[in-house]
């Protein structure tokens, strides 16, 4: 058999920069300037269990992500890391989505991509983490979908059978094809790019799809699409910074103590 | 689909989780905020719970406040069929049209949710921590306050036109409501189950309950950091949760290290907690760590770094080595008669 597979990849910023985003609270606007931006890390879990199966049961892996123009560059990584072909879906007209614009937009590549097998994607984003366009794509292509899916075995030709974390436990679900899976971390260890692999990539396709590529209607995608709204940002308050302590070890402990009893530390 | 501009048309409803019968905690926490936003709203707390045999689930959500509780029952769906489930919960929400809907942010929770959101075409809002009504273009807007970049920064968010509002709320954000004497409706819902619902099938659901005491509901957690690598294990976080009569939590660092289990972990991938006395141990404060605990009452945080971020959110911060600092700590609490000798 041969499986068509798609994965979808998010470009986000650095988690080790996340402190340096920041907001202007006049103008209500966020700054990522100077950040580096990375492939959402549980997109390279996505990425790999693509590749594995292409290498298990034969195939094609495509990568596809939504995104403004320097998203290239998180495509060729993942050319480099082994995927056969890119897609950018890169319009004005998709920026400020939501989870379900954002689902939209994929859903109609997907669709023109077609016929697939599985669609692989990370259980959710660094940055957001809502986990939510993996499941909302599913239905919008009208698919079964599993997340935090920490294992993948084919049950028979068009059934796999996963193992699916859960609080303090694992489901196991047979799903039928064609399906969406989410990973997980804990499912594999990404593969890094090759020498080999990078000098590949360079002849690897990158389609450019706007919007009107792939039939979106301005009111489905993009900000207008987004049945959710950010009316505000606000640096969280933490309310607290109290004292620091700092001196010899018995010292501090003694004051410590005498504080957390006045703080009602040690209860009633 | 969605409607435009409609006025209260409709209720507040939690959805319930449970497994295997057992209403999940989150469940009951979510009834206290749905209870609070209905009141304020002028409209009716339901609840719905999909699965088999809920007639207990039921009367706990009646007892915990839900006015009615929409119960749709089917030996098929004792554990959760994510095709069943999701069709089943949004064709309910269709025919009755709830203004709000609160799911826990759960495994299960956030995909159902999702899912559910994408049937009804309305928007979604993951992870809220605060959740108030204000007032917009003359309508009563729902206002979920969630956190971005790992909690950086708290980002606002409504959904002003599509009905219903959706959003997801993680366990132990709010506290269980006090639980009353019940009264109220439960309404048994045909479960019109169709073989297409099964696409993705749970065959089997295996329960790996740890050995330990759960983080939550803790009153004191004990939480350990990347530090503790100075020591090489976790002894000195144990033994400090032990004579406090608390449990022990820690960072991903040292989740991944083996040193705690998966239902240790605090933070924005793991569990928040609100305990009476929190203490971090060796850890540095990134967001995504103390966004899990910043609700508790005492924080007390030891590091040896005195620009690390924690102090920031500590009430009282000591600075030095934690293999000299927790042995003179755990001597003056002896000694001042606060844990037994």
């Amino acid at each position: 058999m041969s499986l068509e597979i798609v994965v979808c990849l998010k470009q986000v910023p650095h988690p080790d920069h996340f402190s340096q985003i920041s907001l202007d609270p006049a103008k209500q606007t966020i700054t990522r300037e100077g950040v580096p931006a990375v492939i959402n890390p549980l997109d390279k879990n996505a990425l790999e269990q693509g590749l594995r199966l292409r290498e298990q049961l034969s195939g094609r892996v495509t990568v596809i992500s939504m995104g403004p123009p320097q998203t290239r560059s998180a495509l060729e990584e993942a050319l480099a890391m082994g995927a056969d072909r890119g897609v950018l879906l890169c319009d004005r007209a998709f920026a400020g989505a939501d989870t379900l614009a954002t689902a939209h937009a994929l859903a109609l590549a997907v669709r023109k991509l077609e016929p697939f097998d599985l669609i692989l994607c990370g259980n959710e984003t660094i940055d957001s983490a809502t986990g939510q366009v993996g499941p909302q794509l599913a239905e919008l292509l009208d698919i079964p979908h599993v997340t935090y899916v920490q294992e993948v075995a084919l049950a028979h030709e068009s059934k796999l059978a996963v193992r699916r974390a859960v609080e303090y436990g694992y489901m196991k679900v047979e799903v039928v094809l064609p399906a969406l899976l989410a990973m997980v971390k804990e499912s594999n260890r990404p593969r890094l790019p090759t020498a080999w692999g990078i000098m590949e990539a360079a002849q690897k396709e990158i389609r450019l799809w706007t919007a009107a590529d792939v039939g979106a209607a301005p009111e489905a995608v993009g900000l207008e699409g987004s049945p959710t709204q950010v009316i505000g940002v606000f640096e969280q308050q933490a309310g607290r910074r109290g004292e620091v302590l700092e001196g010899p070890p018995d010292e501090v402990a003694r004051r410590a103590v005498a504080k957390l009893r006045e703080l009602g530390a040690f209860g009633a | 689909m969605g409607r435009e501009g409609f006025e209260m048309a409709g209720d507040v409803w939690v959805i319930a989780e449970q497994r295997l019968g057992r209403l999940t905690d989150v469940s009951l926490q979510l009834l206290s905020k749905g209870k609070e936003l209905a009141g304020e709203l002028g409209i009716s707390l339901c609840a719905a719970v999909v699965g088999e045999q809920l007639e207990p689930a039921a009367g706990e959500l009646l007892a915990y406040g839900a006015e009615r509780v929409y119960v749709v029952e089917d030996p098929r769906l004792r554990f959760y069929q994510s095709d069943a489930y999701a069709r089943l919960l949004a064709d309910l929400l269709k025919d009755n049209s709830p203004e709000i809907v609160l799911f826990g942010a759960t495994t299960t929770g956030r995909e159902l949710a999702s899912r559910v959101a994408a049937k009804l075409g309305t928007g979604l809002t993951a992870h809220g921590v605060a959740l108030s009504i204000e007032e917009s273009e003359g309508k009563r807007q729902l206002v979920c306050a969630v956190p971005g970049w790992g909690g950086n920064l708290m980002v606002r968010i409504v959904c002003p036109q599509r009905r219903p509002q959706i959003v997801t709320v993680k366990p132990g954000v709010l506290s269980k409501p006090e639980r009353g004497g019940g009264g109220g409706e439960v309404i048994r819902v045909q479960a019109d189950i169709r073989e297409e619902d099964f696409r993705a099938l749970t065959v089997e659901m295996v329960e790996e309950r740890p050995c330990g005491v759960p983080v939550e509901g803790a009153e004191v957690v004990v939480a350990g950091g990347w530090g503790l690598s100075s020591v090489g294990d976790f002894g000195p976080v144990e033994e400090l949760a032990r004579l406090l009569g608390g449990v022990v939590g820690g960072t991903r660092p040292t989740l991944d290290k083996g040193w705690i289990g998966e239902e240790c972990l605090i933070g924005q991938s793991g569990k928040t907690v609100s305990p009476r006395l929190f203490i971090s141990v060796g850890a540095s404060g990134a967001m995504h760590f103390t966004t899990g605990f910043l609700k508790s009452g005492v924080i007390l945080a030891i590091d040896q770094n005195p620009k690390a971020p924690i102090f920031e959110v500590s009430d009282i911060g000591i600075v030095g080595d934690l293999r000299e600092v927790l042995p003179c700590l755990i001597e003056e609490l002896k000694a001042a008669g606060i844990v037994p000798c």
